[in-house]
């Protein structure tokens, strides 16, 4: 592990947290995919010996400071979301692309869970299931960008 | 244990105001964000302002002409009516309408949440902002500054369902709550009742009851009124005046106590300067 190629993992949380407040059409908003989400169930199973549920707070901490959600919300779904994928890491690696993409589904989905509980608790209205739409663009786009991630974190050398 | 933090900071957050001064803090670490993801319609902007012909350009520049004419028509009227204003103000005794400076402000970003509507604007604490200060754009009220950083601030839209404001109706002065339902065009008049005399085409003022907003911005149009006898309330569907989502600029409407520091004195100057300069009234 090179300390100094740390800045990597700062970069890509960066550009989750560009993408997250990132103005789109309001019927779009919907299906924004949970960006930070997928890098923290990424960066745990390729690294879960270095970053664990604490990292995985302090990120959702920072995207609730910039999306202005209620403090917490995020920093308790992404720390509950590592915790399950620090668990699971080993046959997270192992599953087929298909696989994988399922269990992400899955994960992001306990992630959105959370963050509609909190939604509810704060008395905002929640129409049906549609909390839920993210997990799916989130999984599918989880076969799109963590190859180009894992090449460059082989190139870094991030181990 | 961090699950444990997180939930306690979640009841916190809902439940009590002591995070807030916290999140004014460090909101100054989210402007960036937002300043960041809007750079593309920036630039948008300008090239679209740059790329213009001379023809489009001269056009405008007469359109812009002939409507700074018919504002200067209006303005003087304007002086006139104010005199007036205050000379039965004065003849009824009752106190002097709070001065409000006007400060133009670009909204630089909207709230990534669906679910509420809030857009993020680029003035805050150092250009006199508070929370509570009102936002409108030119054709009415958007909302109210719900949390004042440094340098940005978060808004709440009038049409966010967690937000409520005293409107009055401007043909005969029936008071009412207009509530946000969470749908960009559309507002909802609460607890009216049945008998109330209101219809079709009504424009609602901000009635300056609670001190929050200022009174006598315009809010929106009634578009609906249902009548359900069965039903002790009418059902008054209210379309906002304001552009929720279209405004780029919007004006912050600052009452004078509290935008102390140096602010253009522009727009109240102006008018004042009109006053000054129109007859005075006869006694």
């Amino acid at each position: 592990m090179e300390a100094h190629n740390r800045w990597f993992i700062l970069l890509t949380i960066f550009f989750a947290l560009l993408l997250a407040v990132m103005p789109l059409p309001t019927n779009w908003l919907w299906f924004r995919p949970a960006f930070c989400a997928l890098l923290v169930i990424f960066w745990t199973t390729r690294m879960p010996q270095e970053l664990g549920v604490g990292f995985a707070w302090m990120v959702g901490l920072v995207e609730d400071l910039v999306t202005g959600s209620t403090l917490g919300a995020h920093a308790l779904a992404l720390a509950v979301l590592a915790y399950f994928s620090l668990l699971t890491y080993r046959r997270t690696r192992a599953f087929n692309p298909g696989q994988q993409l399922m269990w992400v589904f899955v994960l992001v989905g306990i992630h959105q869970l959370l963050g509609n509980w909190v939604h509810s608790l704060a008395g905002k209205p929640v129409p049906g299931l549609t909390f839920l739409w993210p997990a799916l663009t989130t999984a599918l786009l989880w076969p799109l960008v963590t190859p180009w991630l894992h090449v460059m974190a082989s190139r870094l050398q991030i181990r | 244990m961090l699950g444990a933090v997180a939930t306690a900071l979640i009841l916190i957050n809902i439940y009590t105001d002591w995070l807030d001064p916290v999140r004014e803090r460090l909101s100054s670490l989210s402007a960036p964000f937002y300043w960041l993801t809007d750079t593309p319609s920036r630039v948008g902007g300008w090239a679209g302002e740059q790329l213009r012909t001379r023809d489009e350009l001269l056009e405008e520049n007469s359109r812009l002409q002939h409507q700074v004419m018919l504002l200067e028509q209006q303005t003087q009227l304007l002086a006139a009516v104010r005199a007036e204003n205050t000379q039965l103000k004065e003849l009824m005794n009752s106190a002097e309408s709070v001065d409000q400076r006007v400060l133009v402000a670009q909204v630089i970003g909207v709230s990534p949440d669906p679910l509420e509507h809030v857009v993020i604007i680029d003035k805050g604490r150092s250009d006199g902002l508070r929370q509570g200060t009102a936002i409108m754009d030119a054709s009415g009220l958007l909302g109210q500054v719900i949390e004042a950083g440094n340098i940005s601030s978060r808004v709440l839209l009038i049409t966010d369902a967690n937000h409520a404001l005293p409107v009055q109706v401007l043909r005969n002065s029936v008071r009412a709550v207009a509530e946000g339902t969470g749908d960009l065009y559309r507002l909802k008049l609460r607890h009216l009742a049945n008998t109330s005399d209101i219809r079709e085409g009504d424009l609602l003022l901000s009635s300056g009851l609670g001190g929050r907003f200022p009174a006598g911005y315009p809010v929106g149009e009634v578009t609906a009124v249902k009548r359900d006898p069965g039903r002790a309330f009418a059902d008054v569907d209210v379309q906002p005046r304001g552009r929720m989502n279209r405004s780029r600029f919007v004006l912050a409407v600052i009452d004078q106590e509290s935008g102390e520091s140096g602010l253009e004195p522009g727009f109240d100057a102006e008018l004042d300067e009109v006053l000054d300069s129109a007859p005075a009234p006869q006694d």
